[in-house]
């Protein structure tokens, strides 16, 4: 549920700037709907992730994904799936620590 | 705890937004790249992103139409001159933004404003040698023009107007990487593109070396290996051309020239082959009976192009040709009465004058026999991430003293700026360039083109004309100094006033020819007139190969059509390979060959002088006429204490052919006497013998095409971001000029007529994005040497079915 919900709002939040509003929606949504430390992380990571990887997809599949090759290229990178790879594993990170900061500040004004 | 435990992450994510919305030494701010709400993802665009809009727009007059065609180049159609130019800098903003500012900011000196401290020697080196000082004079003259005034105020109005509009995730992808944003232009950027093109095509100088070189050879060897008039020429205004004007007075040369080249008193480099072609074919020689034009200015080549493909229409024009990404009006095209284009002069308009100060404060210096006040000029230099930086310039009247002491000079590059001296350049005057293009466009006839150059000041071009009315012209144009013959050939003596400039050669006695007998007119750089012409020009052009190669062409043709224009724009026979092989033939000892170097001396003496990609004889023959030069020159003129200048390539060929037995041949490290017998077997066996080693058994490793290295880059050099290397053939002296990262930039073929019709192409696409269809896709076209049909509509409703959409620009 947590990972459908950031999901969703960090799919939404691509399309306003700046970009770390992302943050504060997978911040936002572990602090409501968040239970464990550990399912909130995997949720604000799985969910962000995969949120960039549908938003990237949608710019770059109708672009043969000439540019990503492109910029592969320019980070040294063999194949421009792994530039994919490391745009999901950064919006992972940030999403996952965001989510882990929501649920922990809200079991910490519980007590 | 709990709380701890929170802020603790709560401070690690934090910690981590700042680290990925920051930029590390080379590295884009990771997080700000890579999201895809504003990062590069934004930047690839669909195949069919050209959708027709309506936008409306402050500051427009009226109603403007833009039918953007199958390439994406846009056809405008405007109601009045104020929304031509204005809606010519909106839709050039909007495809080449990033260009235009680097551009801008390469040309006056702030580029370490965003790359940082590395950039500081680069920016240093373009205020010292004046380019913000020259920009500043030049845009007093353009905005002293009223028409001027209103077409670049438009221009930049319409640049604007974009950037205005201009959405964070839309900044152009080098924007993001270098994590800087676009800002407003001005009309000085107008000027900002003029200096970049003087400093390309009229900026460098070997007034340095040739003053090492007299100073170490003396005035009698110099005088020698350095004529004013080359062995081979066929120069641009044909020989016996009469010129029918009273000239002025030559001025005197200086008591100290007259000394330095007759007593034998101890008292930026070698051009690179760069240039240009254009010709036009008088209608006597075509098939319709009408001259065709043909122009192919060559550059480096860079993504984004240095042209931006376009149409203007307005009730005073109706134009189409290629303009310079940031500065208004059409460079180099054609209208429904004449064509026009450009290749480089290559006049002497930049002199070194050596400046005596009175004392270390350098407030005043020795001229005319008097102390005279020097100004100072302070350069505010930012630097991304540090303290300003403050470069004080001292200027005499001459013009700025670039480098005063040794230390201000940077410890590479810059090598050709002698210290001391100050700089006297004609980019730095007051000038109203765009009044030659604005005129041009809207010319009808060979009066209107005369008329347009006057306007003309730097950099100096050969300016090809062809019109329906079958006149046909060309005129070496520019302000050009008047000067006393060979002056600023080497370093003057800035204390005395007969070393200054003595005033201009009027532009009515630039030299020109008009419909001359033979049919046609061209140009490739070479010398502009013979010697009979009475003003002093330069005492070098460009080698003779390409201009003699096309004129020979030219005179051979009949009922010549735009295709026989468009192979010749391919042609890739070598002069030089045509001047040099009998020679080395002749001095050649095949018996002293081994087995392997006989193979390699086959195949080149059945070389049949093309510089095609799949020829092993061109590369065998580009090496060794390489290492022969090097070889007869380096001795002497390879030193490393000091910046010397060896003899041109022509000196070279005539030294070959008619002097075998000079002395210069003679290897002064050996204590043999060579001959040029020895130097042509030296240097064959040197390179086959490196050739077999470094490639193997001539195969296709050894083809021309492999070994050339051809490639077009991005701007800034961005890996990914350029073609990579791709084979062609082709070479610097053949009239295909393409050889690394310089050649064609823009091949243009016009057949004039009742009904005029154009063609071109140049290497890359209308789009600077390189996440576009449009970034790259006339370069394969380019690549095969094969020219598109151009669309000139009439009106916007015409050939509808070319269209792919369009922009609607209302007030």
């Amino acid at each position: 549920m947590l990972f459908l919900i950031i999901l969703i709002l960090s799919f939404i939040s691509g399309f306003f700037l700046p970009w770390w509003l992302v943050a504060i929606m997978a911040f936002l949504a572990a602090l409501f709907l968040g239970k464990t430390s550990r399912q909130s992380f995997w949720s604000g990571f799985g969910g962000v992730s995969a949120a960039w990887i549908i938003l990237a997809l949608l710019k770059s599949i109708p672009n043969d994904n000439m540019l990503a090759k492109r910029v592969a290229q320019l980070f040294q990178l063999p194949h421009w799936i792994l530039i994919l790879l490391v745009t999901a594993l950064i919006g992972g990170l940030v999403g996952g620590l965001s989510a882990l900061s929501g649920v922990l500040l809200k079991k910490a004004l519980k007590t | 705890m709990k709380l701890f435990k929170a802020l603790f992450s709560i401070a690690i994510t934090l910690a981590l937004l700042w680290a990925l919305q920051t930029k590390f030494g080379d590295a884009p701010p990771l997080g700000k790249f890579l999201s895809p709400s504003d990062g590069f993802w934004q930047n690839a665009e669909s195949r069919d992103n050209l959708r027709s809009e309506t936008l409306k727009l402050d500051g427009l007059q009226g109603k403007v139409i833009i039918k953007y065609d199958e390439h994406n180049i846009p056809h405008i159609f405007a109601e009045n001159d104020h929304d031509l130019y204005y809606a010519q800098g909106y839709v050039t903003a909007r495809d080449r933004l990033w260009q235009m500012d680097i551009q801008t900011r390469s040309a006056s000196g702030r580029l370490a404003e965003i790359a940082g401290p590395k950039a500081l020697d680069i920016d240093r080196y373009h205020r010292r040698m004046g380019m913000v000082y020259g920009a500043e004079n030049t845009v007093k003259g353009m905005m002293k023009d009223p028409i001027i005034k209103l077409i670049i105020e438009a221009y930049t109005d319409g640049v604007n107007n974009y950037i205005r509009h201009l959405s964070k995730r839309d900044y152009p992808i080098e924007f993001k990487l270098l994590d800087y944003a676009p800002e407003e232009s001005k009309p000085i950027n107008c000027a900002y593109l003029l200096k970049l093109m003087s400093e390309t095509l009229a900026g460098g100088s070997d007034q340095f070396a040739m003053t090492n070189d007299l100073k170490k050879f003396g005035a009698a060897a110099i005088n020698d290996l350095f004529p004013d008039y080359p062995f081979h020429e066929d120069p641009i205004i044909p020989v016996g051309t009469k010129w029918d004007f009273k000239p002025l007075p030559i001025p005197k040369p200086s008591a100290g020239f007259i000394a330095q080249m007759t007593d034998n008193i101890k008292t930026k480099e070698l051009a690179p082959e760069i240039g240009s072609n254009n010709w036009v074919l008088g209608g006597s020689k075509t098939a319709s009976g009408y001259p065709i034009l043909a122009n192919d200015p060559h550059l480096n080549l860079t993504f984004p192009s240095i042209w931006y493909q376009l149409q203007m229409s307005s009730p005073t024009v109706n134009v189409y040709g290629v303009s310079l990404p940031g500065a208004p009006c059409v460079v180099i095209g054609y209208n429904q009465k004449i064509s026009w284009g450009v290749t480089n002069v290559d006049a002497d308009v930049l002199d070194w004058y050596q400046v005596r100060f009175k004392d270390n404060s350098k407030n005043e210096y020795w001229y005319n026999n008097k102390w005279n006040k020097t100004t100072r000029r302070v350069e505010v230099i930012n630097i991304r991430g540090q303290k300003p930086f403050y470069d004080t310039v001292i200027y005499t009247h001459h013009g700025p003293v670039v480098y005063e002491s040794a230390d201000k000079k940077p410890k590479s590059g810059a090598g050709n700026i002698p210290v001391g001296d100050a700089l006297r350049w004609v980019a730095h005057d007051e000038s109203d360039e765009f009044m030659t293009f604005y005129l041009l466009n809207r010319g009808k006839n060979y009066a209107d083109y005369r008329k347009a150059l006057t306007y003309f000041t730097a950099p100096a071009q050969n300016f090809i004309f062809a019109c329906s009315d079958q006149d046909i012209a060309i005129t070496p144009n520019g302000k050009l100094p008047l000067k006393f013959r060979d002056q600023g050939k080497f370093i003057l003596d800035g204390s005395d006033p007969a070393n200054d400039w003595q005033g201009w050669i009027p532009f009515d006695q630039n030299p020109t020819v008009k419909n001359p007998p033979r049919g046609f007119v061209s140009s490739a750089n070479q010398s502009s007139t013979d010697p009979t012409y009475p003003y002093y020009i330069n005492w070098k052009f460009g080698p003779y190969d390409r201009g003699k190669r096309i004129n020979d062409l030219l005179t051979g043709m009949k009922k010549a059509t735009v295709d026989s224009m468009r192979i010749m724009q391919m042609d890739d026979y070598s002069m030089r390979a045509h001047d040099v092989l009998p020679s080395f033939f002749k001095y050649l000892d095949s018996s002293k060959l081994d087995k392997d170097q006989l193979k390699v001396f086959h195949i080149v003496k059945k070389w049949d002088m093309h510089f095609a990609a799949n020829s092993m004889g061109a590369s065998i023959f580009n090496n060794w006429w390489l290492k022969f030069y090097d070889m007869t020159w380096g001795d002497e003129f390879y030193d490393k204490k000091m910046l010397l200048n060896p003899p041109s390539i022509d000196r070279t060929e005539e030294l070959l052919i008619k002097e075998p037995d000079s002395k210069w041949f003679d290897n002064i490290n050996t204590p043999a006497k060579e001959t040029c017998a020895d130097i042509v077997q030296q240097s064959f066996i040197a390179i086959a013998d490196e050739m077999l080693h470094k490639y193997g058994q001539p195969g296709e490793k050894w083809e021309w095409g492999n070994i050339k290295d051809s490639h077009i880059n991005h701007l800034a050099n961005l890996p990914g971001f350029g073609t990579g290397p791709f084979a062609a053939g082709g070479a610097g002296a053949v009239i295909n000029a393409l050889k690394g990262g310089n050649g064609p930039s823009w091949r243009m073929v016009v057949q004039m007529g009742p009904q005029v019709k154009g063609y071109g192409i140049f290497p890359g696409g209308e789009s600077g994005n390189p996440g576009s269809f449009y970034y790259q896709d006339l370069f394969e076209t380019w690549k095969d040497g094969k020219l598109n049909e151009l669309l000139f509509l009439q009106s916007p409703d015409e050939n509808p079915g070319k269209i792919k959409s369009t922009l609607i620009l209302n007030k």
